[in-house]
């Protein structure tokens, strides 16, 4: 009686799941309620966990509750720490929950709602929760080994040496993009600039307050912090209306972006404690809450989707970033669906605090469902702002005309309909000057939210104080990556120079963390410099490029699971991964391809050079972004060339081990009986 | 009322997790510190080194 009843339970999941989707992807003309996205999803993880993670569990991994982690075997009450799953499911999200899920889907909503929505769906459940998931539990079998280590020793040395360069390159590109995003958010506004400013002395203050007042209270200190984080976004109200505060905070892009350099310099190079901690410890406070708000008022709102399901962009004409559904699309959504960056969080920190091997589906498959949760969530909040809204905002002037009356006329014409009138009531409900132009997807991102939240919270009245927040919440979210990223940058260039110079490697020594740190911020600063100086965005040529970036460094992942799968004997679910890792090789390939060689100037690095080159007068600064371009094309092409070399290597790997021509073994820790089978395994 | 009260006691613990309290909890039982200025220092120092190499995702 209970198998009946939990196989049709599970039967009517599947057919409310197919249901969803059918009504997501079927309905055109008519606007459709965004619970069927937020239904289609949650019944689609809970479909995906139940049977595929599961089979991958028992048939790929063959997990054994009776092996011993290394956080047993090694445990030192430091790194190797043995975990209850909840917590640690906590503390993997996390550190893999960033702004990507948020930007990623807001600037691929061009398109329509339904490539996004299927897309972070499928690409969660078949790629990103399946690699996330594999990769942490090959670090558990491998006391806890980061994926360079692991490609070094199951691929080959040239694998682990691409691994490095695929992260390093990946980390400047993903912070460029990032800081980028917060100069667009901030630039002209001095209600976000001074609420984003005052985050600074309030982390400073929380070092303080845990390092001398109350040691080790952060969560304390975490809850003060968000009180004054919040007095700072109403204070930033008074600060737009005040004659003389209001044109001390509004900045223009290029201050920004020397504030976030010389910020970044300075992040890298104090103690940890002051700076780079608190505000950890804050933006995560920040992200856990506004993620289960954004969550929770969804699902009571139940707001009406204004963004048709596809748009007329899916041919590539699109102003927020220019190139077709395929393979764009998938290239721009980023983190939501599959991320190589969580491949590092797999095999970093979390490996070490699993406490049954088990438990690694859970944290694993299940953290990546969460994540791409939040990219749902993010696909919702754009979809609910009137289209004509969504292009003003997030369009660059360079695509849609110089001033914001020849861009609603291009909007309009294309066939969303938006005037200077709306767009000017819009920005005065949310206390901005002007919402034209503000490209990066976090504006547009933030303008949703508070659409949903006011809706359900006070109206247009208080729509300045959740726009406000948004950016707040969005913005310190990317300065903790900004933070974190160029500190963890700076300490593997140190490593890496170690080998070079034995003094530029010693990661206390002052000399070497200032040159080093000046490395890695100039490195970044160069591509932010790059983007704020683009005529058609910045994000137009940058974001594809992380997407780029980021699903390279996955493929890598894939390629090293694939071979490890193969080597452990289990050839025929080798499929698992190799068919998640052949998709991002032919998306990230085209796409790359196409960034380079396209003859659309607007899609084509090369082919925007030669334009320059040829139109007549020359632009300004024409040698620099000729330069630019070119520099663009060579990163692509450069990182295509790596991944290809890793996945011929693994591939020739594979073929020797399953002709038999080379034995099938693989690093593994030997096997050690767990002290713990009287718990409960999973 | 009792699936509640495990449901926030598992969340506060979690949050405990990620915020490193329980962190410093089994810090001052390994080292058999009491709780201080001084301990709380200690445990920042050796957190650093780790911390500061840890990758937050995108």
């Amino acid at each position: 009686m209970k198998e009946i009843t939990k196989v049709l339970l599970w039967a009517a999941v599947a057919i409310a799941g197919a249901l969803a989707l059918a009504t997501i992807a079927l309905h055109r003309g008519e606007a459709i309620n965004a619970m069927w996205l937020v239904v289609a999803a949650l019944c689609t993880y809970a479909l995906g966990y139940r049977f595929y993670s599961k089979f991958i569990a028992a048939k790929v991994l063959t997990l054994d509750a009776m092996r011993a982690t290394p956080a047993e075997r090694l445990e030192n009450g430091r790194d190797f720490v043995r975990t209850n799953k909840w917590y640690l499911f906590g503390h993997h999200f996390a550190a893999i929950a960033g702004p990507g899920p948020l930007v990623g889907p807001v600037l691929a909503a061009q398109f329509g709602y339904l490539p996004s929505t299927i897309w972070i769906l499928v690409g969660a459940i078949f790629g990103g929760c399946v690699q996330d998931f594999v990769i942490l539990l090959f670090s558990v079998r491998r006391d806890g080994k980061s994926i360079g280590q692991m490609a070094r020793e199951e691929v080959s040395k040239t694998a682990g040496t691409v691994a490095f360069i695929a992260v390093i390159s990946i980390l400047i590109i993903l912070l460029a993009v990032v800081a980028l995003v917060v100069v667009n958010a901030l630039r002209q506004s001095p209600w976000g600039t001074f609420t984003i400013g005052m985050t600074i002395p309030i982390a400073l203050m929380m070092g303080v307050y845990l390092r001398y007042l109350r040691p080790g209270k952060v969560l304390e200190a975490s809850i003060l912090g968000f009180v004054l984080v919040m007095l700072a976004v109403f204070g930033g109200q008074w600060v737009s209306h005040s004659q003389t505060l209001s044109g001390v905070f509004t900045l223009s892009a290029t201050t920004l972006a020397v504030l976030l350099i010389v910020y970044g310099f300075a992040a890298s190079a104090v103690p940890v404690w002051l700076l780079l901690a608190p505000r950890d410890y804050l933006s995560t406070f920040v992200k856990l809450g506004t993620i289960a708000i954004l969550v929770i008022g969804i699902i009571l709102i139940r707001p009406t989707l204004q963004m048709p399901a596809l748009t007329r962009f899916i041919d590539g004409t699109g102003p927020v970033f220019a190139g077709s559904i395929f393979p764009f699309a998938f290239i721009t959504v980023a983190c939501g669906a599959i991320s190589g960056f969580h491949s590092l969080i797999s095999s970093g920190t979390t490996p070490k605090m699993i406490a049954r091997e088990p438990q690694t589906r859970m944290v694993g498959y299940g953290a990546m469902m969460a994540e791409s949760l939040v990219g749902i969530m993010a696909v919702i909040a754009a979809s609910t702002l009137q289209p004509g809204t969504y292009f003003a905002v997030n369009s660059g002037a360079g695509m849609v005309g110089q001033t914001p009356q020849a861009a609603v006329a291009t909007i309009t014409q294309w066939g969303f309909p938006v005037t200077s009138d709306q767009m000017n009531e819009l920005a005065s409900h949310v206390g901005e000057k002007t919402l034209f132009f503000r490209t990066g997807g976090a504006p547009a991102f933030a303008l949703g939210m508070a659409k949903i939240f006011s809706d359900s919270l006070g109206g247009t009245a208080v729509m300045a104080i959740w726009y406000h927040f948004a950016i707040m919440f969005e913005a310190l979210f990317i300065l903790t990556v900004l933070d974190a990223g160029t500190r963890v940058a700076r300490f593997m260039v140190q490593d890496a120079l170690g080998h070079v110079w034995a003094p530029l490697g010693r990661t206390s020594s002052y000399p070497s963390i200032l040159v080093t740190s000046a490395l890695v911020v100039a490195a970044w600063g160069y591509f932010l410099w790059q983007g704020i100086r683009d005529p058609l965005g910045g994000i137009n040529s940058l974001w594809p490029l992380f997407g780029i970036c980021n699903q390279l460094l996955a493929a890598v992942a894939l390629c090293v699971a694939t071979t490890i799968i193969v080597k452990m004997g289990r050839a025929r679910y080798m499929w698992v991964t190799l068919v998640p890792l052949c998709w991002l090789v032919a998306v990230t390939f085209t796409a790359s391809l196409e960034k380079i060689f396209h003859s659309n100037p607007l899609i084509g690095l090369l082919s925007h050079a030669n334009q320059l080159l040829a139109s007549k007068p020359a632009p300004v600064d024409l040698a620099r972004k000729v330069f630019n371009d070119r520099l663009d094309a060579v990163v692509a092409g450069f990182l295509v060339v790596l991944v290809a070399a890793i996945v011929v290597e693994s591939a020739v790997q594979w073929v020797h081990v399953i002709s038999g021509r080379k034995e099938a073994t693989t690093r593994e820790a030997p096997f050690v009986p767990t002290r713990y089978a009287a718990e409960e395994p999973a | 009322m009792k699936p509640l009260r495990s449901f926030f006691a598992i969340l506060l613990a979690a949050l405990r997790e990620i915020f490193d309290e329980n962190a410093y909890q089994r810090f001052l039982s390994r080292t058999g510190n009491v709780d201080s200025v001084e301990s709380y220092r200690a445990f920042v120092r050796e957190r650093d080194a780790s911390a500061a190499t840890r990758p937050k995702c995108c």
